[in-house]
């Protein structure tokens, strides 16, 4: 066993980095399914959840987004990096 | 018996003598002085031995000596052949064919008697 | 009671501090002291020229109106920033290595820089936004007279009066930082500062009107919601077509807008700025959000009836007597407003000067303007000041018309769905290489038409522009084509309607008609200059520069990035390329980096168009010029380019494929020559060796056989001796060291004399005369020509196959030409030998003539060097050679003296 054999995988931080934007492109999607949910209730509920109610859970996914997009933005790669890391996507 | 020799050759001054030199040395020489039938010649005077020329008028020696050892009478014939051109390619060329002797003119009248008889003895 | 003239005073402070700040940010940036300009944070703050007065009055009327559907306007822009990685990095990235300098310029570049496509979507632009300018003048003027009806003392006189100081205001400001520089793609930072500035003042107004009212009026959260419960607006109940309809409307809006463009991409500094933004905006947004609904319920609890729910934000604290946070909220209204003015001022006012403005005075200049005539610089800036005023006033103008009317409430979203439509041609040109130039344009039309049908015209209102029968039959009483219920498709909400189907038929015509074209070169590249845009950086179109002159690009270029700037930029690119001064060599490279340059002043399609002018030199023609408008010639000039190089390249493969294949040749020939050299000179050898050493031996040699073979010996010295000279005398021929002899004598005594020497003692061939001219005399090397006459005249009677062989030898005149025919009545020569008879050691038959094959070859290098020819005339039934002597060899003999 050779220790100088270049290794088949990406070194770990890239490797992060690439799944950090595989993050950053699953989050919007994560997004409309959190903003779309209160419709699914209105189709149960028949007469509606009251305002306040839907507008504590819209205040909460929304500040639970952005949260999360502040983790995810400062762990993605930057600038010239960038150009390497996701050449061969 | 005396052995027959069949001379394929287009230039007269040479066909005159070897076969003087030949002859002279009891041999019984029968020449044939072009490529179109010169298997036929071969079939029909059944020599003991052909000296063979490469380039001949209608076709090439090369080809000639090709068809006497695909033909199954004549396959184990002693073939002697003789060239102007003096290449390395065609001394192959008659290896691969599967000539018995080659010879480059030029040559020395006691040279050519001499590769004759050693073809002709089993 | 003061508080009118508090407010104006506060106003006009607020407005000089506007001033003072911008002023003081681009001085900073001028001194390279403005490193905090660039930082992501004022980048953010930017943004929310999103939130503009209709988010900071209309938002709580909205929300007074339908409860909790005001948020989707704000969830969609929302998804696309935390979305930032998908799209908005590839836009950005593409704006800065694309020079790009607004929306239409952006489709306009990737679509082969069409300046058609740049003129459709300025005008889009222009109607997208003048109703919302005019909406945020009105908002400033309704909140003044909000104040005005509060301060009985006041009389504000004539309300649009307060419009059209606030549109001046705005208008001086704008050109005042807005057109510091004529570099749309160098950063605003007066105006962006002061955008910032105004950010936080309105988050910060807009809040402290919301704790005022959760905890100065309700008394607390859990009594908040309490009302919130007890309100109009307590369930939720928003139609779900509506919510998911309304949220990808703000989104697709947020990308299109020309004002968010602007900040987003235009003005961006640096692409690590999004990092934050992705974030940091949508907490922007959520926080402005966050008390809308409390404001609207208790606004619909303590107004009194009637009252206009847009101004609760400011009639909640006067109502309360809260003057100071009333006047706050004012300001924070009156940012939200003029910033939103701004920006999209100065983006309307780029696209119109480069797309519109720009193209139309260089062709009525008729290009001379860019080289000869005036300061492009001073028009563009002028052009895009006056362009700035003509947006604002349009605005205004457009106020007045609709005389402030309920329509302008619900024009925010008809607005948005308006610029939504460049969303398919922009998102295709960023992600499909397929989209091409028709396919945009028919989708924008299509769905801009769908648009203006039914939602735009009739939201002015029945009998407006539209009529009352019109709109509930149809045209024409065709009910299917009814502008509100589009195919059939009834009870829809309008809006969503109208989103709906222009939208689809907008991207299904975009995606056919350009699965249907075929984009022309320049958008092939371009395309894959975007869409590929992180594959490889920023090279466009090849130019080539054979005829450009550098002294007139500078002179252009001096004239729209200013003197400095463009020498410093020439000499530069001359330093580059090795040579000294201010003149590089106009090669590709240059052209396209000064393109860049230029296209970040005045566009992609204008720039091109400038440079194309002085590239295409010489050749400038009224059609070039119209280029301007109509990019076809550009595109023709690069696809010839790229002709001529690939004519260029098969022309130098078809030159090495040739010299390759002589080559081969030349060394196949030597290789034959060689190989038949060996064969003609061993042959006589092998007779001569043979024979001499028979004698030698004497053995069993007659007297007769010796005779015999001596003379064989002989003749066989005799042909080796002949070889060697002909091969020598063929040698000097050819390599053309023959010196020529020239005599004057009769035709008629040389072919006699050629015959004598040919016949030799033999004389079988009889030779006939045909018509021989007797007075043609001849000056060349007669030898020579003799030569060529002997060796005729000896071929016929060595190879002539006739029981009698008959020479036949004729002359005639043509064209100044003498001809003369040796023809026998042999079988002649095979055509198949008729190419290679007068190559080296050809022979007709491999009879055993004599000869090696050379006098053939030896007539032809001879008759080359008299300068005429020697040739086979087929069918003459036998074997014919002709001769041909040229004209200046041959003339007849002046007097027959003999």
């Amino acid at each position: 066993m050779s220790q100088e054999q270049p290794s088949v995988f990406l070194e770990r931080r890239a490797y992060r980095q690439r799944r950090m934007a595989d993050a950053a492109r699953m989050l919007p999607v994560f997004g409309v399914v959190l903003f779309y949910l209160p419709l699914l209730w209105a189709i149960s509920g028949g007469q509606g959840r009251a305002t306040t109610y839907v507008m504590s859970f819209l205040f909460l996914a929304w500040l639970v987004l952005l949260i999360a997009a502040a983790l995810i933005s400062s762990r993605l790669p930057s600038g010239a990096e960038t150009d390497d890391a996701f050449k061969d996507e | 018996m005396t052995k027959r020799v069949l001379l394929i050759e287009d230039e007269p001054n040479i066909i005159e003598a070897v076969s003087f030199i030949l002859s002279r040395d009891g041999y019984d020489v029968k020449t044939h002085s072009n490529g179109h039938d010169a298997i036929e010649a071969v079939l029909a005077r059944a020599p003991d031995l052909i000296i063979l020329d490469v380039m001949l008028p209608g076709r090439s020696g090369f080809d000639i000596l090709r068809d006497i050892r695909a033909n199954e009478q004549t396959a184990d014939l002693p073939v002697l052949m003789l060239t102007a051109r003096g290449q390395d390619t065609d001394r192959d060329m008659a290896e691969r064919y599967g000539a018995s002797q080659y010879m480059t003119k030029p040559f020395s009248n006691a040279d050519v008697l001499a590769t004759v008889r050693d073809l002709m003895t089993p | 009671m003061a508080t009118l003239n508090v407010l104006v005073l506060a106003s006009l402070l607020y407005v000089v501090l506007l001033f003072a700040v911008a002023f003081a940010a681009d001085r900073a940036a001028l001194h390279g002291r403005g490193a905090w300009l660039r930082s992501p944070w004022i980048y953010t703050l930017s943004l929310s020229i999103y939130c503009t007065a209709w988010t900071f009055y209309g938002a709580v009327g909205f929300a007074a109106r339908s409860g909790l559907e005001f948020l989707t306007i704000y969830l969609g822009p929302t998804l696309i920033m935390i979305g930032w990685w998908w799209t908005l990095r590839k836009l950005v990235r593409i704006g800065r290595s694309q020079r790009i300098t607004s929306i239409a310029d952006l489709i306009s570049s990737r679509y082969g820089k069409s300046n058609l496509l740049a003129v459709l979507v300025t005008i889009l632009a222009v109607i997208g936004t003048t109703p919302y300018i005019a909406l945020q003048l009105q908002s400033v003027t309704l909140s003044f007279a909000a104040f005005a009806e509060a301060d009985p003392n006041a009389s504000l006189g004539d309300a649009s009066s307060t419009a059209l100081w606030v549109a001046l205001g705005l208008t001086l400001f704008t050109i005042l930082f807005g057109t510091r520089n004529l570099d749309a793609n160098e950063r605003h930072h007066g105006v962006v500062m002061a955008i910032a500035l105004e950010a936080v003042v309105k988050l910060f107004a807009l809040l402290a009107v919301g704790i005022f009212v959760v905890w100065g009026i309700a008394g607390g959260v859990s009594e908040t919601f309490a009302r919130i419960d007890a309100s109009e607006i307590a369930r939720w109940d928003v139609p779900g077509s509506r919510w998911v309809g309304l949220t990808l409307l703000s989104a697709a809006a947020f990308l299109c807008l020309p004002r968010m463009f602007q900040v987003m991409v235009v003005e961006n500094e640096d692409e690590g700025h999004l990092r934050t933004a992705s974030w940091a905006f949508p907490a922007y947004l959520m926080l402005m959000s966050l008390f809308v609904v409390p404001i609207a319920a208790i606004g619909l609890d303590i107004m009194p009836a009637g009252a206009n729910p847009d101004l609760f934000v400011l009639t909640l604290p006067l109502q309360e007597g809260r003057e100071g946070l009333a006047i706050l909220s004012f300001l924070g209204g009156f940012s939200s407003a003029t910033s939103m003015v701004i920006v999209a001022a100065i983006a309307l006012s780029t696209m119109l000067s480069n797309h519109v403005v720009m193209p139309v005075w260089l062709r009525m200049t008729g290009g001379t303007g860019i080289v000869v005539s005036g300061d492009v610089r001073q028009v563009a800036l002028l052009t895009r000041r006056l362009s700035i005023a003509g947006v604002v006033l349009l605005g205004y103008v457009y106020l007045r018309l609709s005389s402030g009317g309920a329509a302008l409430a619900a024009i925010g979203l008809v607005s948005f769905a308006g610029v939504a439509q460049l969303l398919p041609a922009m998102l295709g040109g960023l992600f499909w290489r397929g989209a091409t130039r028709i396919g945009a344009l028919t989708g924008l039309l299509v769905g801009f038409a769908i648009w203006l049908y039914t939602l735009f015209l009739p939201s002015f209102g029945p009998s407006v522009i539209l009529s009352q029968a019109l709109l509930e039959a149809g045209p024409f009483g065709i009910s299917w084509l009814r502008p509100r219920a589009l195919f059939g498709v009834d009870g829809m909400d309008p809006l969503v309607h109208a989103v709906m189907w222009s939208m689809l038929l907008n991207t299904f015509s975009f995606i056919a008609v350009s699965i249907l074209s075929f984009p022309k070169p320049l958008e092939r590249l371009q395309g894959a200059q975007f869409v590929n845009v992180f594959q490889h950086s920023a090279t466009t179109g090849t130019w080539s520069g054979g005829l450009a002159q550098s002294e007139d690009l500078l002179l252009m270029s001096q004239r729209i990035l200013g003197a400095a700037e463009a020498q410093s930029l020439f000499s530069k690119a001359a330093s580059r390329q090795g040579l000294s001064g201010y003149l590089p060599e106009p090669s590709p490279d240059f052209l396209q980096e000064l393109e860049r340059e230029l296209s970040g002043s005045v566009g992609g399609a204008t720039a091109h168009a400038m440079i194309s002018q002085i590239v295409g030199g010489a050749t400038v023609s009224v059609q070039d010029l119209m280029a301007v408008a109509d990019e076809t010639a550009q595109i023709m000039e690069y696809s010839s380019q790229l002709e001529a190089k690939s004519e260029e390249l098969a022309r130098t493969a078809r030159q090495l494929r040739a010299a390759n294949t002589k080559l081969t040749q030349i060394s196949e020939q030597k290789d034959t020559f060689l190989s038949q050299i060996s064969h003609e000179l061993r042959t006589p050898m092998t007779s001569i060796r043979a024979f001499s050493e028979i004698l030698r031996d004497g053995k069993g040699l007659s007297e007769a056989d010796g005779e015999k073979y001596s003379t064989i010996i002989h003749d066989e010295t005799v042909r080796l001796t002949r070889l060697l000279d002909d091969l020598l005398d063929l040698s000097v021929l050819e390599n053309g060291q023959v010196v020529l002899n020239t005599q004057t004598g009769s035709l008629s005594d040389l072919l006699q004399r050629s015959v004598r020497a040919a016949q030799g003692e033999e004389g079988q061939l009889e030779i006939k005369y045909g018509q021989i001219d007797q007075n043609i005399v001849l000056t060349t090397d007669l030898d020579r020509l003799a030569q060529v006459f002997i060796n005729l005249i000896t071929n016929a009677r060595k190879y002539c196959d006739a029981k009698e062989p008959v020479l036949t030898i004729s002359t005639q005149r043509q064209n100044g030409q003498l001809i003369i025919d040796f023809v026998d009545n042999g079988s002649g020569i095979p055509a198949d030998m008729h190419a290679v008879i007068f190559e080296k050691f050809s022979r007709i038959s491999h009879a055993r003539v004599g000869g090696a094959g050379l006098g053939l070859a030896i007539c032809a290098e001879i008759m080359t060097r008299l300068g005429g020819s020697v040739g086979i005339v087929p069918a003459q039934g036998g074997s014919a050679f002709r001769v041909i002597l040229p004209p200046a060899t041959v003339s007849q003999a002046t007097s027959p003296a003999a």
